[in-house]
């Protein structure tokens, strides 16, 4: 384990920045924001951003391709860009499980190149927990806030950065960065991680179960009468899927900017009533069948293909976010029974 | 970045042949800017093909993988996309990526077996593809029969290849139905369900059906009728679909990805998924 | 505080419900947190009794949901309006989107509902949330208490209630406010007093916030098209997400204008917004101007009321005279 006074800080950042793009938690008017860093930008003591760090990986939108098109000739432009390294500091460790659930779509073959482009050309240097918010509930899907996963682990304590590297990349990182760190044992870490550990506990979603849920359970759950209740006053709308983590379906459209034709990809919702619309029908026709479709797919058709995983992390944006409070912690406890606290 | 793999990029197609089934279907030939097969394919599996601007939409590979000049689509007017491809003149490029899905299990569980074929409209054209199939490689598989029904005769898709080729071929029938009177029609009429079970199939052989969801449910229950098992009867599907390889997360139904895992199911693996489709 | 107390809501539903008035019932359901409140549709009285709640929290307005709700029954609803609701009620009235005869309205008292937005950038993990009138307690799960003046809390559409006023009910709980002398267009003014220059950065650094996520639309009570402009693929200018940020921008103005001369000004676009982005600045705008060139106009008001932009009349502002005042500003 390494470390850094945190009046030194800026030192590490700029550092880093030497050679790769930074980017951070930083605080706005509106919440805190990951953002490249550049001399002067403090690290947010916010527990988490108001969009998830998902977007490092699969933006919300992206050009895929151009094409030439000049009378009845087509050439493909291959317009790629993604292959800059980057570091990006301060991810929460729901959001670092939640590219392993991205990764588990993502890099199944055929693989998306554009992600896995990003994946290698990214180091994550996640950052412990120490004080969760009401809406937390990662320790449901057994993520310990306490000790993320990521390339290089980070905790902050009163007085300074311990950082630990966890993977090759993360190696490679810290050890350019031994000029100004200094190596450190672990106890303050530890003492910290107790703590937090503790606070977790004690969250009022501590309690929160998911084993009611979970791979081949799609007969129990599809038919239940409460689905009903719950996708009631749902408004449609894409703001839990768009500030959710784990969220990846995609469209794929076209735009013709006059001087050719853009390919882009955009992140797409499952709650939107076009979404699986086509010429020949649709599959799902009220607000009831699309919401369900959103919380099955968290809670048991992604488990029932990647061994269990829940495609949920616990971050709680959703409960923050939606506009009518209507979130999987609802549903879990609605659907799941008493046993979900 | 000319090296990397992406599933997403399309090859560049040609469109060298266009032939009108019906007042609503054409039929396109493809081929690479080479003259080539844009790649190889199994029979039930698809396509994306697109025009820059336009969009992409997903079409099942209307010839057989035993053509080994080019490929044929069989599009039905009915959407944007379509739409667009049914004003394309001969030489027109478009894009075309795959080929995506499990095809159906022409090479073992088909092997050695009886088929019947049932298909009702521009449902043809995914079968098409494996009845050709079948009868390239006539001698792995026992009689075939071919239940084929349209709203009219005009609306028989491939009606002079059923007539000139399948029709003509030793252990094949053919058996057309349309579903209202014509009088230039002296064949069967009648909607396809009632016609299969008229004919009144031994149930030794595996069934695959394609058409509207009403005729896929009501022959079905037919077959059921016969005695058929649901072990036995074979469907293709189809749903909105972006990217062809399990991750656009539009096309599945409950946990099975109909681009991925389909579009061919068995009718026991579809009793399996819940009714949303 | 709300002077109305969450008893005499519950026990009028039962009675609605008993009497055989209504069948259903709109109300606001309690969830895990204070703050964590679900419009939910009731249909008897024991979950009334367990479930329903009224409080600092209960800002959704339900008029919207009533489109979908009459059209699913020939019995009666029962619905809770607060004043500015009961304006976005008789708007969709006056654009005849639901029968009011399948309705059964009680209006409500508003003391001004909390914004969690701001409780939230002023307290983390928030465990408890208590309103003493003027003063509101946010206990913590692990930074102990904080006490906070009530107002500070308010978010603007309440802290520039335009009406205490219930415009529409059948019956009303408590006693009927008036009119109020609201401070609402005094951020329009700021921002018509920028340079077009500041004026463009202003919005451009808000909607460079927009996700997209089509709650704003969603919500409003005036966005009731069967099928809207923007998830029409035949459109032209269909799309989810932004192909350039100017997308974002005409997204949002255009529906801006849409619901020109028909917003109520009911702040349920900037309640929802996951960016807090202040989208009811630009249907102020549209207020404001409609005012200043038509005369004062409040949608919603009365139902049938024929909207200025809809209604031609000879003293209406030349088109001229309306770009000439914006050059002498």
């Amino acid at each position: 384990m390494r470390k850094i006074s945190l009046k030194k800080i800026d030192s590490l950042f700029s550092a880093i920045a030497e050679n790769s793009v930074l980017y951070m938690p930083v605080d706005t008017k509106t919440g805190a924001k990951f953002e490249q860093w550049e001399n002067g930008k403090e690290l947010s003591d916010s527990l988490n951003t108001v969009r998830s760090a998902k977007d490092f990986f699969f933006p919300q939108t992206e050009n895929l391709m151009d094409f030439k098109v000049e009378g009845k000739k087509i050439e493909v432009i291959d317009s790629r860009s993604e292959t800059e390294d980057f570091v990006v500091f301060g991810v929460r460790a729901c959001d670092v499980k939640s590219f392993d659930v991205l990764d588990k779509v993502f890099l199944a073959e055929p693989q998306d190149s554009y992600y896995k482009n990003r994946r290698e050309h990214g180091v994550i240097m996640s950052l412990a927990c120490t004080k969760p918010n009401e809406t937390c509930f990662c320790t449901t899907f057994r993520i310990d806030a306490a000790e993320p996963a990521g390339d290089v682990v980070c905790y902050k304590t009163d007085d300074a950065f311990y950082m630990d590297a966890k993977t090759e990349k993360g190696k490679k990182l810290l050890s350019a960065l031994e000029g100004i760190t200094e190596a450190a044992d672990d106890t303050a870490v530890t003492e910290q991680q107790k703590l937090t550990r503790e606070r977790m506990s004690k969250l009022p979603l501590a309690s929160l179960k998911a084993d009611a849920f979970g791979n081949g359970k799609t007969k129990e759950f599809f038919d239940r009468p409460e689905w009903k209740e719950l996708s009631e006053s749902c408004l449609g709308c894409g703001t839990c899927t768009f500030v959710c983590p784990t969220c990846q379906c995609y469209d794929i459209k076209d735009f013709n900017t006059g001087h050719g034709v853009k390919r882009f990809r955009c992140w797409d919702s499952c709650m939107y009533s076009d979404f699986t619309k086509m010429s020949a029908g649709q599959p799902r026709l009220t607000q009831l069948e699309r919401f369900r479709q959103r919380f099955m797919h968290k809670l048991v058709y992604f488990p029932t293909n990647n061994d269990g995983m829940f495609s949920c992390v616990g971050c709680g944006r959703c409960l923050a976010k939606c506009p009518i409070q209507m979130n999987i912690v609802k549903v879990m406890k609605k659907l799941g029974g008493n046993s979900n606290g | 970045m000319a090296d990397i793999k992406e599933p997403l990029i399309p090859k560049i197609g040609v469109v060298t042949d266009i032939r009108i089934d019906t007042p609503d279907v054409k039929t396109f030939r493809v081929v690479t800017p080479d003259g080539k097969k844009a790649f190889d394919h199994k029979p039930g599996q698809c396509a994306m093909l697109s025009i820059p601007g336009v969009g992409e939409a997903m079409f099942s590979i209307t010839s057989s993988p035993t053509n080994t000049e080019f490929m044929e689509f069989s599009i039905k007017k009915c959407g944007c996309v379509t739409e667009w491809l049914h004003s394309m003149e001969v030489g027109q490029e478009i894009t075309i990526r795959g080929p995506y899905g499990r095809p159906f299990p022409v090479d073992t569980e088909f092997a050695g077996h009886d088929m019947l074929f049932v298909a009702g409209g521009i449902g043809l054209a995914p079968l098409r593809s494996v009845i050709n199939y079948c009868r390239h490689y006539r001698d792995r598989y026992g009689k075939i029969d071919i239940v084929y029904g349209s709203r009219s005769m005009q609306d028989l898709v491939d009606y002079k290849e059923i007539i000139d080729e399948w029709a003509t071929d030793a252990g094949v029938e053919v058996h057309l139905t349309i579903d209202r009177e014509q009088p230039e029609w002296d064949g069967h009429v009648g909607f396809v369900p009632n016609y299969v079970k008229e004919l009144g199939f031994s149930t030794d052989k595996i069934a695959v059906l394609c058409g509207p969801p009403i005729m896929i449910k009501f022959t079905l229950a037919g077959l059921q009728e016969l005695g058929f098992d649901k072990t036995q009867v074979y469907t293709t599907m189809e749903l909105r679909m972006k990217c062809g390889i399990g991750k656009c997360g539009r096309c599945n139904i409950g946990a099975k990805y109909v681009c991925k895992d389909g579009p061919v199911f068995r009718f026991d693996e579809i009793d399996e998924l819940p009714d949303e489709y | 505080m709300q002077e109305i107390k969450r008893e005499v809501l519950v026990n009028k539903a039962s009675e609605l419900l008993k009497n055989g008035t209504v069948d259903r019932v709109f109300g606001w359901k309690k969830g895990e947190f204070d703050y964590d409140i679900t419009p939910a549709l009731f249909t008897t009285a024991e979950d009334i009794e367990n479930e329903f709640v009224w409080g600092d929290f209960c800002g959704a307005n339900f008029s919207k949901y009533l489109i979908k709700e009459t059209g699913k029954s020939e019995n009666k609803v029962l619905v809770f309006l607060k004043p500015c609701d009961t304006y976005s009620f008789n708007q969709l009235l006056t654009e005849h989107r639901f029968d009011r005869e399948k309705v059964y309205a009680v209006g409500v008292p508003c003391n001004g509902m909390l914004d969690t937005g701001k409780i939230k950038s002023s307290a983390e993990g928030i465990s408890k949330v208590t309103d003493n009138g003027d003063k509101v307690v946010i206990e913590t799960l692990f930074d102990g208490e904080i006490t906070l003046d009530r107002n500070e809390l308010l978010p603007d559409r309440c802290l520039n209630c335009k009406s205490k006023k219930h415009v529409a009910y059948d019956e009303l709980l408590g006693e009927d406010g008036a009119v109020l002398d609201s401070n609402r267009f005094d951020e329009v003014e700021k921002l018509e007093k920028m340079t077009p220059d500041e004026r463009f950065a202003f919005w451009q650094n808000e909607l460079s916030r927009c996700i997209r996520c089509n709650a704003c639309r969603d919500v409003c009570p005036a966005c009731t098209c069967e099928k809207c402009v923007f998830d029409n693929p035949n459109s032209g200018v269909e799309n989810k997400a932004a192909t350039n940020e100017f997308e974002e921008k005409m997204f949002h103005i255009i529906r801006a204008f849409h619901v020109a001369g028909r917003c109520t000004d009911c702040g349920e676009c900037s309640r929802v917004c996951p960016q807090h982005i202040p989208l009811h600045l630009l249907n102020r705008k549209f207020i404001k101007d409609i005012d200043s060139f038509y005369g004062e106009y409040q949608a919603g008001a009365e139902v049938g009321s024929r909207a200025p932009i809809v209604n031609y009349t000879t003293e209406d502002i030349e088109p001229g005279d309306a770009v000439r005042r914006n050059e002498n500003a």
